[in-house]
């Protein structure tokens, strides 16, 4: 439907993105992408990982232990950062009715509460040396788990919703819910309780951490960055396959007919 | 207004020819507060510790129970269709669903709260806070458990469903209405935790009728 109503107009552009928006065209450009995707998350892991065990110093206080942060907060930051591309994605759907998009959030949806489960996991870990204590009530932590909730409540209420239109659009709706959400809940579980430390980064101080530091956990955010847009893309190829299994020409792709 | 009034007229009659709902939900509120001493154990001084977050979670979950029958019967019977395809603005008949919910399961919470709250040893003071907060916190219960109870419609297991979904957004409301109460106890200032109610009950009046209808018309669709 937007093919017809915008091709008038973005004929002249580089690339057509509206033509993007359907199925049938996405399918195999994401079939292409995957691999660069895999490729940048493989280069950026070696290097970050390099830069985290071998180039970032020893911490004054926390001794090795600390070397956790370089998996810990690029899943935290991925998994909040999920949840609005998510969103975003759903109210898409919403908004232009496009089927690609509902399917992108549901693909996305997996993808960011493993980021959220492995943020809360790996806190878990690095907690118990630090603080003594694998779980305390404090306002990011506890966040984080709402966070996580709110990821599992979405799939849920998709996956038990047999019509996949529907389920796309109540998804949406809740996924519109949660992101106005997420930050009431932010700062009530702050003004409720704090004793984490003081967040380490922040853009409008510069890091109070040593460069290398930061460039290893940077390196390994823009390793996460790549590895979940590679795993969201198989996903939406394959609840694309999924919904268009009658279609024309999903019958005529030799992965299909094999 | 006169479509607002005649749909709460309407949800109020249908709940009053059925009265044991509305007494389960009471009764659940009563049963589970009276649980928490037997579970804990008759200690005066960490009951009165306690008090504000048990009844206020009690009061979550009883909503809950009422939530259930907001759409899900009109749906069954086709009376929600008819609804949608009604001249007046769906967001005031569903406005007016979730006024009659409030009137059957939040208010009858507010009148009962200070009973609870002698069982559980508080004093004077602090029960009036308690009832403010639940007088300020029970409509915003209302209207954002009327989104879960929307998008959940005609779904398998929706109870459960609507719980996982509703429950974390509850949250923020737990946090203020428990923590008022909790400060008054200590005696520190409340009235930060009473604006930020009202702000919360603000904000959802001002969006969740839209979003609400919304979700009513996915599921008719």
């Amino acid at each position: 439907m937007n093919q017809l109503n915008n091709s008038s107009f973005s004929e002249n552009r580089l690339i057509n993105w509206f033509k993007l928006s359907s199925p049938s065209t996405f399918y195999p450009v994401a079939g292409k992408l995957i691999p660069i995707f895999w490729v940048l998350a493989g280069l950026f892991g070696i290097a970050g990982l390099w830069v985290s065990f071998f180039v970032a110093p020893v911490d004054a206080v926390q001794g090795q232990g600390y070397r956790i942060i370089f998996i810990h907060v690029p899943a935290s930051w991925m998994s909040m950062f999920i949840y609005l591309v998510m969103a975003a994605w759903a109210g898409l759907g919403l908004v232009f009715n496009t089927r690609l998009s509902a399917m992108m959030a549901q693909a996305l949806a997996p993808v960011g509460a493993w980021m959220a489960f492995l943020s809360l996991w790996t806190g878990a870990f690095w907690g118990k040396p630090m603080w003594g204590a694998w779980w305390v009530w404090d306002a990011r932590l506890t966040s984080e788990l709402i966070l996580l909730f709110l990821y599992l409540g979405f799939i849920a209420l998709q996956a038990s919703i047999d019509n996949p239109r529907r389920a796309d659009k109540a998804g949406a709706i809740l996924a519109l819910v949660g992101v106005v959400n997420v930050p009431i809940i932010y700062f009530s579980v702050k003004w409720w309780n704090t004793l984490h430390q003081g967040a380490s980064v922040s853009l409008t101080k510069a890091p109070a951490m040593a460069q290398t530091m930061f460039l290893g956990m940077l390196l390994m955010a823009l390793c996460f960055w790549m590895y979940s847009i590679a795993v969201a893309l198989m996903r939406v190829r394959t609840i694309i396959l999924e919904r268009e299994v009658h279609a024309d020409w999903v019958r005529q792709l030799s992965e299909v007919n094999r | 207004m006169n479509a607002l009034l005649t749909i709460i007229h309407r949800d109020l009659l249908l709940v009053m020819r059925r009265k044991s709902e509305v007494l389960t939900a009471l009764f659940f509120f009563v049963v589970v507060t009276s649980l928490f001493p037997l579970g804990i154990g008759a200690d005066a001084a960490l009951l009165r510790k306690i008090a504000p977050g048990v009844i206020w979670v009690a009061a979550l979950l009883s909503t809950l129970l009422g939530l259930q029958r907001m759409f899900a019967s009109d749906y069954a019977d086709g009376s929600l269709e008819q609804l949608v395809l009604a001249p007046q603005s769906m967001v005031l008949l569903v406005m007016g669903k979730i006024i009659a919910h409030w009137i059957v399961c939040g208010l009858p919470l507010v009148m009962i709260a200070p009973l609870i709250g002698i069982q559980f040893d508080l004093d004077a003071s602090s029960l009036y806070v308690l009832m403010g907060t639940l007088l300020l916190g029970t409509p915003v219960l209302s209207l954002l458990g009327s989104v879960g109870a929307a998008l959940t419609l005609g779904v398998r297991g929706s109870s459960v469903l609507m719980s996982l979904l509703i429950l974390p957004l509850y949250i923020p409301v737990l946090i203020f209405g428990a923590g008022a109460v909790y400060a008054n106890s200590v005696g520190l200032e409340i009235s930060g935790h009473f604006s930020l109610l009202g702000a919360l009950l603000i904000l959802a009046l001002a969006f969740v009728p839209w979003v609400s209808s919304a979700a009513v018309k996915i599921a008719i669709e």
